[in-house]
């Protein structure tokens, strides 16, 4: 039914020659930071991913789009290798995150989660206060001076541009915030333990149209710092915050590219179909 | 218009029917809940007084006297009981509901545990009796803890379990996410979400088991002086109402209604409590 193309042939010709030609990109020529190869993966045994090879590129946004069911949020899943906890789940192939096979079994995979951030769907806050939400990942790693941990507590909520709305109320329950600054919350708290990838997963979809814009606005701001992946059911959303697009259908990877590209010359047919509405 | 006017008139009055045999029902477990209560409370309030609380037993005929070494000894139990019985249930819970969701110890334990919950407890007290009364050579508050301890365990277990399940994975996954080890996810974040279920679990297994006497004739038997050693007989209010309630002396049949009471009082306030936890906890939100 439906083959992937060759992997080859949907890579920018970037992802073997290093940082040269960014396709269809005027700014500077981006880098690579996390590099998928021939990745397969099995619920079971079932065979969710087949053979994705993409490129994820140096402080640039990713989005990963497709139908439902597509295999996206099962592969951003696979870059802080979430799926270890459950059993019967299992991945093939290799992801080079700064040229280290993260999917090595002598990975340390703490440290790793340090590395790569994580915003969920749903707003996940923890059951503390505001100021514990953020906090809770810092004391992880590092054991700092009560008045060190506050300013790294105000940065990361000034990131994640909350700090206005809850600077007078860190040591109320994180319960109490709305949906949209919840999820600025958990934003805060990923970035807080200065992670170098944050993967979003569907972080605008349960939130209303303002506090979806809030989002993108922090993810075109964040992304000076942070490489991010987004996975997004949202066209529009894709086609505006991100630089590189990565189509995925049933399981394979149709088409990736610039996003303009991806959006406004798709090579694939599925990918035109998919983008103007045809399906999904 | 009268649809079916004759099976209209049946399904009324089917309805009226069951809602009268229902509400029927209702009041028949009413009435004797009411009924154990008043005479409980009628009986028993002229039985406490202040020296009730803080006398030890008088023989038979001596007007004086109270239960006071009894009540120590139901708190001392109690407390002790929960020493071992809750930090064991939770535990027990939390691998459960943690680590070992679907293997087949957890499903052995779950299963045990189900059996357990619904031993008769006089089987509990010969248990530790054989095992516990017997090697020590003495009959001791301890094992009489240990008796209360096994009936709290499945209880705390389960209830645990139930609650921590409720926590949503993808709470556990963000807390993971960030790099936190296991122990630490349960820990600060599942445990924090679920501390009034906790609690309630807890609070309602303490109610559980502050009614049980028959465990308690085998271990803690009964002492009617102060014992503070954890070691040796210890009286409680529950053998003491028996053992009053059994005697042909009506002072001690009257002062047994007392013990009765205090027993009601104080199960009524840990009830009341736990009620009061869930109310104003995420669980009773939800």
């Amino acid at each position: 039914m439906v083959n992937a193309p060759p992997s080859a042939a949907v890579l920018p010709p970037t992802l073997e020659t290093g940082p040269s030609a960014g396709e269809g990109r005027t700014s500077g020529a981006p880098s690579l930071r996390i590099e998928v190869r021939n990745l397969s993966f099995f619920y079971g045994g079932h065979r969710a991913l087949s053979d994705i090879s993409l490129p994820i590129y140096d402080r640039e946004v990713t989005a990963f789009i497709g139908p439902s069911g597509c295999g996206k949020s099962t592969l951003i899943r696979c870059f802080n290798r979430m799926f270890d906890l459950y059993r019967g789940q299992r991945a093939e192939g290799e992801i080079l995150l700064d040229g280290r096979n993260i999917l090595a079994p002598d990975v340390d995979v703490t440290a790793l989660r340090a590395r790569v951030g994580v915003v969920f769907q749903k707003p996940t806050p923890f059951p503390m206060s505001i100021f514990e939400n953020v906090a809770f990942g810092i004391r992880l790693y590092e054991k700092l001076s009560r008045s060190v941990l506050r300013e790294r507590v105000e940065a990361a909520l000034q990131a994640a541009a909350l700090w206005d709305e809850v600077k007078d109320k860190l040591s109320q329950s994180a319960m109490g915030l709305s949906g949209g600054q919840q999820q600025r919350l958990c934003i805060a708290r990923a970035i807080a333990v200065n992670p170098e990838v944050l993967l979003m997963d569907e972080p605008a979809s349960a939130l209303d149209p303002i506090a979806t814009a809030k989002i993108e606005e922090l993810m075109e701001e964040l992304k000076s710092r942070y490489t991010i992946v987004v996975v997004t059911h949202n066209m529009q959303q894709a086609a505006r915050v991100s630089a590189y697009t990565a189509f995925l259908y049933l399981g394979t990877l149709v088409e990736f590219g610039p996003t303009e590209q991806v959006f406004t010359n798709p090579r694939d047919p599925k990918t035109r179909d998919y983008i103007t509405g045809r399906f999904g | 218009m009268m649809p079916g006017g004759l099976r209209y008139l049946r399904r009324k009055a089917v309805n009226a029917l069951l809602l009268t045999l229902s509400a029927a029902s209702a009041l028949f477990g009413l009435v004797f809940l009411v009924w154990i209560l008043r005479e409980v409370i009628l009986r028993g309030a002229r039985a406490l007084n202040w020296a009730f609380f803080t006398e030890l037993p008088a023989p038979p005929g001596v007007a004086a006297g109270g239960m006071a070494n009894a009540l120590v000894g139901t708190l001392l139990l109690t407390f002790l009981a929960i020493a071992i019985g809750v930090p064991t249930g939770i535990l027990a819970g939390t691998y459960l509901a943690e680590y070992g969701r679907r293997n087949p110890l957890a499903r052995a334990v779950r299963f045990v545990s189900d059996i357990l919950a619904s031993s008769p407890s006089i089987v509990v007290g010969v248990f530790v009796y054989a095992i516990l009364v017997k090697p020590l050579g003495s009959f001791s508050g301890l094992s009489g803890s240990v008796a209360l301890a096994i009936l709290m365990i499945p209880v705390v277990t389960r209830t645990s379990e139930e609650m921590l399940r409720l926590v949503p994975d993808t709470l556990r996954e963000a807390a993971l996410a960030l790099g936190a080890p296991h122990w630490k996810v349960i820990v600060a974040v599942c445990y924090r979400r679920v501390l009034g279920g906790l609690a309630t679990g807890v609070l309602l297994a303490v109610a559980r088991v502050s009614g049980e006497t028959a465990p308690l004739l085998f271990t803690a038997l009964n002492n009617p002086y102060w014992n503070w050693n954890p070691l040796r007989p210890t009286g409680t209010l529950n053998v003491t109402l028996f053992n009053y309630a059994m005697s042909p002396y009506d002072d001690w049949r009257a002062k047994a209604w007392g013990a009765a009471l205090l027993i009601t009082l104080m199960v009524l306030a840990t009830t009341l409590v736990a009620r009061l936890v869930v109310s104003r906890t995420e669980i009773g939100r939800s």
